[in-house]
């Protein structure tokens, strides 16, 4: 198919932003409605892409490419697979909710709106680029938005924490170059990651750095450089601290969208360019996974503060996904052929993304919501608002069951798969990390009750209730997790075709294992 | 009717109550009324329809009656799962049952919560909790069994918590889920051993794998044991019990609904619906595990107070009487006597309910807000009061205690038979039937103990008695219907044989056999449990006599002084009425360390791994560039690049007298080096 | 005495007794008078090389165009030394020093 649907997603927001560089700095309104607008006609386009999108195909669709630096072999490649397109549609939705998230940002509203058109851009081209090159361009280009964002719009701490995540995420990015560069050098002066798909198995089989196999040295440094955005215990101090300091669309942002990348560029390159070091890793993985169940959930026990709170709940259930990723290696030759576990397993991470989007970004709407309010988050601090605001309370209970993995929310479908999947492959993991479920429910319902129940504090008594806007921003996500919580079948018809053929090429690794 | 008919209405059964829920929470409150005819005509509708399906299954009379459908929940090529449901007697039996007593519990409600803050919300959860329940009564799969399990808990959680402001209710509804959650960790284990193994959620398909020989021995076992935690959670058995007496916060119609009849039953209904799949080691766990309980929580029961935790602790301890059923194999036994339990034990808790609303009544009159209105020591003397709750009462607390005439004589009967053959088989198990006759006595005991302290004698608190008054029709009219279903007649149309449980419920329902290789056949046991009715029969109705008699001499002619003789045995009755001490212990062995240990992670997590850890790559990086710093000011830029400038300048110095501004001077210099050019050209 | 020599013998005089007043003249006027020896010294060349030397009238032509040429920087000259006049109250060359650092 001929078209350049995605150069337009891509760029509609740098479109806006030019606009919104022209409007006067008095004219906020007017920057909001472009805002608005931009990140309007994207979602409508991402959805457009997907009523085209051809669910039985697995390979990449809607590809556009042009020649960009001939003489390093630099091109602009972009295209769109079961993979990235939930995550292009959910991006879509969380910029568009978000502008209205931050319709109360009550200074410099100008630059707020223009980076966060830019961050928007960024993201965007992280999902769609195939080229190595564009790819890391884009991953930079968000990287900046977002330290302004947290830096200049954010809390009390935002230059620390700013600087921290801006430092921290650049320590991976390095490590990535590198990685890339590597593979450029060895597999025939290539960004093209298609072909780099097809040529870096073979080309890399045998070679060495520094005595250690050359494939497994670029796949940890490419999985450190995701993990950070994961974010992957140990490298997950950043995400509390960020989160806690940004302001509240960016939490949303953050935590929707931004640690999902970290997850697609391990399915989409360590997964599919160096599928062979994957058998090597997968009980490595597991294990990161079961430590993030774990220690997020115990983490999140113990905070005083809601943010961090949710904030720690998502290093908990990023656990969840990697123990699914992980459960690819059951269709190999060596777990006879489980192709059943391995298409729960990866298709439940895959979905598990796509869930911790929207439940992690509905929480951090909510708990704005009540920041706006009460101006501040301590849990302790509030008492028996179930009486004063019964919308909001209500809204909060659903979210927190869903992030708790209640059946009929999508949070459970997602978890389930990720367990089942990797259950044949990694017992004693899974077992152990089923206590997870335990503690998401502990720390959930702990929280709501010191928060919601109890006797009413006076001081709260006439808190507003959740107004029309908010109700905006939270019910087209409070509508999905319900809806795929009912009925998966949609999303993961979806995915599937693109999950086979990941699950294809890691299971075909599976003799070349041996190697190890 | 036929078998599609029968699915529909089924399905219609299932989806009423959440469509009521639905309207209820969204539009509920602007209803008139608050809505709560809706959510009452929606139970309504699906018992009228569980009575059609009912009546039909009874003319049809067919034992084997099976229908199942199903649809694609999820499809990803392998990975693959089919929901679905399945009706036969069991689950049309079971829908009767819940409609039935949500029914009751919705009409009951209407006066028992009038003029609550939030009543449409309570109907609303009440509908949840139907659809829930309905919904893993209609499984045919683990996985849909699994979901409505843990939406029932939620039901559980929402209407534990109606009264959320009282601190204790809020922590009784975190506990309650917090609990089952422990219990579905086992659960959950035991669907993806079986789920990895079998490849299959679907009950039929597993014991059809299972009876293939595709899965057995210890994996079997263990996933046996993981659902059964399920079960153990749900139905509140020992060590997970913790929680059942403190759901007594809800509101008692919900205790009588959720916490009584149907929702912990739903453990042993998981069991009945899975028992040919477990092995004879997981139903030794089982059976211990449930002996244990009914014997257990009855020994707690006798030295309550709290009117309503005495039926909670009878409820644990009957629970755990048809699990005991379904581990010794009698699973048959079990399910019969759940269903005559869900009718006299909701009967005694809207009993309980009565009398609570009449000494609230009472209380608030005399403007009283200290005494508590479900102490039992407050009252007394309430028969003549309360003429219809008393007789209720008493109806289902014979029920209870086994005497003849009555449904749970028939229920009890078939389980003292079913352990008692399983022992005789099994000599090594003596224990198992210990359990249940020790039970049956104490059951007796403080049943009767409950009826004489409330309805006999007098009270302490005389001047209260005065204003004491019977509850409006809509709160005596459940205590009627269900205290009458009690009566054994109902339980064994089209014969009349009281000392016999041979009836519609023992033809229509039928044991199946065990999948697992090796197991007794459902044949094997009944003949079991005929050759052992006799002696359970002459043994329970000992120990029921017994049972009642020294209740009888203790609280109505109080010829032993209760007082006394709890003094005598000062340990054992400090064990019992504190609960053995389980939530002491439970919190401070468990949920404090780990709450500590929690904390720690924390602060190791924030102030010092990132603190010093994370941040210390930052201290690390500040000190380099220090020197870094330094080397590059004082050492580079200093020294040498600045060098070169310092030299350049010293240079300037002295060159700067060349540049006289005299452009004659200028003008020389040029001539002299016209000069010197000509004469290097000239040589 | 009518060889191309005996210009240029006469020229090269001319020119050297102008360098040396450029060069050792203190008042403007005077360095002045300098270089119009020094043009017309240049004059006095190009005419010799139309003689004797094939530039035929374009030497001609060079000569008058020097003598328009000396005149036009006469006059600047002249413009530029009464300005310094006016500045430094002074047409010594030596004061006017303004350049040097």
């Amino acid at each position: 198919m001929d078209t350049s649907i995605l150069s337009w997603i891509i760029w509609i927001p740098v479109i806006g932003m030019a606009a919104i560089a022209l409007i006067p700095r008095e004219k906020v309104k007017t920057i909001k409605m472009v805002t608005a607008v931009a990140t309007g006609i994207q979602f409508l386009a991402t959805l457009g892409l997907w009523s085209r999108f051809e669910e039985s195909n697995g390979g990449f669709q809607f590809m556009e490419r042009a020649e960009w630096i001939p003489s390093f072999n630099i091109t602009y490649i972009l295209g769109v697979d079961g993979l990235s397109l939930p995550m292009v549609i959910l991006t879509g939705l969380l910029f568009f909710l978000g502008t209205f998230v931050s319709w109360n940002i009550n200074r410099a509203q100008k630059g707020y709106f223009a980076l966060y058109l830019l961050l928007n851009t960024g993201v965007m081209g992280v999902f769609l680029s195939l080229d190595f090159f564009l790819f890391y361009v884009f991953w930079e280009v968000m990287l900046l938005p977002m330290y302004f964002l947290i830096g200049m719009w954010g809390g009390p701490q935002r230059e620390y924490a700013a600087i921290k995540f801006f430092l921290y995420t650049l320590f991976g990015s390095v490590l990535m170059l590198i990685a890339i560069l590597a593979l450029y050098f060895t597999c025939g002066r290539t960004f093209d990651m298609l072909q780099l798909m097809q040529t870096a198995p073979t080309a890399l089989d045998g070679v060495m750095f520094w005595g250690m196999s050359a494939i497994k040295v670029i796949w940890v440094m490419l999985f450190i450089g995701f993990a950070i955005k994961v974010p992957v215990f140990p490298f997950h101090t950043w995400l509390p601290l960020a989160h806690v300091e940004a302001p509240t669309a960016i939490s949303v942002i953050l935590a929707g969208i931004l640690l999902k990348l970290g997850v697609y560029g391990i399915l989409r390159i360590n997964y599919t360019m160096l599928p062979v070091a994957v058998w090597w890793f997968a009980g490595a993985l597991a294990l990161l996974g079961l430590i993030n169940v774990i220690w997020g959930a115990m983490c999140a026990l113990a905070q005083k503060d809601l943010k961090k709170l949710v904030a720690y709940s998502s290093v908990n259930h990023m656990g969840y996904l990697l123990i699914g990723m992980a459960a690819v290696i059951a269709a190999g030759e060596a777990n006879g052929h489980n192709l059943l576990a391995a298409q729960a397993g990866l298709g439940g991470a895959v979905f598990q993304m796509f869930n911790h989007g929207t439940i992690s970004a509905m929480l951090f709407i909510l708990v704005g919501v009540i920041y706006e309010r009460a101006h501040h988050r301590d849990i302790e601090g509030f008492g028996g608002l179930a009486t004063s605001m019964p919308i909001y309370s209500g809204i909060v209970a659903v979210a927190f069951f869903a992030g708790l993995g209640l059946p009929g929310l999508s949070g459970f479908v997602s978890e389930a798969m990720c367990f089942i999947g990797a259950f044949p492959v990694f017992k004693a993991i899974v077992i152990a990390s089923t206590l997870g479920i335990l503690l998401n429910a502990a720390y959930f319902l702990w929280a709501f009750q010191r928060m919601f129940m109890g006797e009413m504090n006076e001081k709260y008594k006439e808190l507003p209730e959740i107004n029309k806007m908010e109700l905006f921003t939270v019910i087209p996500l409070l509508v999905i997790t319900v809806f795929f919580g009912i009925y998966p079948r949609p999303f993961l018809d979806l995915i599937s075709s693109t999950m086979n053929v990941i699950i294809d090429t890691v299971a075909n690794m599976g003799g070349i294992a041996g190697v190890f | 009717m036929t078998g599609n008919m029968i699915m529909n209405y089924s399905l219609l059964i299932l989806f009423l109550p959440l469509a009521a829920f639905l309207i209820q929470i969204f539009i509920g409150k602007r209803l008139p009324r608050q809505g709560d005819w809706v959510a009452i005509g929606a139970v309504v509708t699906t018992l009228i329809l569980a009575i059609a399906m009912f009546t039909s299954m009874l003319i049809g009379h067919e034992p084997h009656f099976a229908q199942e459908a199903s649809f694609t929940w999820l499809d990803m090529g392998a990975f693959h799962i089919e929901l679905g449901f399945l009706v036969d007697n069991i689950t049309i039996t079971m829908l009767l049952v819940v409609a039935l007593i949500s029914t009751m519990t919705h009409i009951f409600s209407i006066k028992y919560l009038e003029g609550d803050i939030r009543y449409s919300r309570y109907y609303a959860y009440l509908g949840l909790f139907t659809f829930s329940m309905n919904g893993i009564v209609l499984a045919n799969n683990l996985i849909s069994m699994y979901m409505f399990w843990e939406l029932v808990g939620v039901s559980s959680y929402l209407l534990i918590g109606h009264w959320f402001e009282k601190e204790s209710a809020a922590d009784a509804a975190k506990k309650a889920f917090l609990t089952n959650r422990v219990g579905d960790i086992g659960f959950f284990i035991g669907i993806m051993l079986i789920f990895s193994t079998l490849g299959t959620f679907v009950f039929s398909e597993i014991f059809n794998g299972i009876a293939a020989g595709k899965m057995g021995g210890s994996i079997l076992t263990f996933a046996g044991v993981g659902l059964f935690l399920g079960a153990m959670g749900k139905s509140s058995q020992f060590p997970l019990h913790i929680w059942l007496p403190d759901a007594m916060e809800g509101p008692t119609p919900v205790s009588a609904l959720m916490h009584a009849a149907t929702m912990v039953a739903a453990g042993v209904y998981l069991c009945v619906r899975l028992f040919p799949l477990f092995t004879p080691d997981a139903l030794l766990v089982i059976a211990y595990v449930g002996g244990f309980t009914a014997l257990f929580a009855a020994t707690i029961a006798i030295t309550q107070n709290d009117i309503k935790k005495v039926l909670a602790y009878s409820t644990v301890s009957q629970l755990g009487y048809m699990i005991l059923a379904v581990g010794s194999g009698a699973y048959i036994a079990g399910f019969f006597h759940l269903v005559t339990h869900a009718m006299f034990k909701a009967c005694l808790f809207y009993g309980s309910g009565s009398v609570i609303h009449a000494m609230h009544h009472a209380l608030h009159k005399k403007h009283d807000h200290d005494t508590d209105p479900q102490d039992m020591q407050n009252m007394g003397g309430f028969k003549d009061k309360m003429p219809i709750t008393y007789w209720a009462m008493l109806i289902s607390t014979l029920a209870i205690s086994g005497v003849p005439l009555f449904s749970g004589f028939l229920s009890k009967d078939a389980i003292l038979a079913g352990t008692l053959s399983f022992a005789s088989h099994h000599p090594g198990h003596f224990l198992l039937p210990v359990f249940g006759f020790g039970a049956a006595a104490i059951t007796a005991f403080y049943m009767f103990r409950l009826i004489f302290m409330t309805f006999h004698g007098k009270s302490k608190m005389a001047e209260l008695v005065d204003d004491i008054h019977e509850s409006p029709k809509e709160m005596t009219f459940p205590l009627i219907l269900l205290s009458s279903l009690s009566i054994f007649i109902f339980y064994t149309l089209p014969y009349f044989n009281p000392f016999s449980d041979h009836g519609w419920f023992m033809e229509l329902i039928v044991a199946s056999d065990a999948a697992v290789p090796g197991n007794p056949s459902a044949h094997h046991i009944a003949e079991g449990i005929h050759h052992a009715h006799y002696t359970a029969m002459a043994l329970s109705l000992v120990v029921a006599a017994l049972g009642i008699f020294l209740s009888w001499t203790f609280y109505f002619k109080k010829k032993l002084s209760a007082d006394e003789w709890a003094e005598k045995f000062k340990p054992m009755y400090n064990l019992s009425s504190n609960k053995y001490f389980f939530d002491e212990n439970y919190n401070k062995f468990l949920y404090k360390p780990f709450l500590k240990l929690s904390a720690l992670v924390a602060h190791i997590d924030w102030d010092l791994y990132d603190k010093y850890f994370i941040n210390g790559f930052g201290r690390v990086g500040k000190i380099i560039s220090f020197f870094t710093g330094r080397m590059d000011y004082d050492g580079l830029d200093q020294t040498i690049v600045d060098g070169i400038g310092r030299s350049a300048r010293q240079a300037g110095g002295v060159l700067k007298f060349l540049q006289t501004g005299r452009l004659q001077t200028y003008m020389l210099f040029a001539l002299l080096g016209v000069v010197v050019i000509v004469l290097i050209q000239s040589f | 005495m009518d060889s191309l020599n005996t210009y240029l013998f006469i020229a090269s005089i001319l020119f050297s007794l102008g360098l040396f007043g450029v060069i050792t003249r203190r008042n403007g006027v005077a360095v002045l008078m300098g270089i119009e020896l020094i043009l017309n010294a240049a004059n006095l060349n190009f005419l010799a090389f139309a003689k004797f030397g094939g530039m035929n009238i374009s030497g001609h032509i060079f000569a008058l165009f020097v003598i328009i040429m000396a005149a036009a920087e006469a006059a600047v000259a002249l413009a530029i030394i009464i300005n310094i006049y006016n500045n430094f109250k002074t047409i010594n060359v030596d004061d006017v020093q303004e350049l040097r650092q």
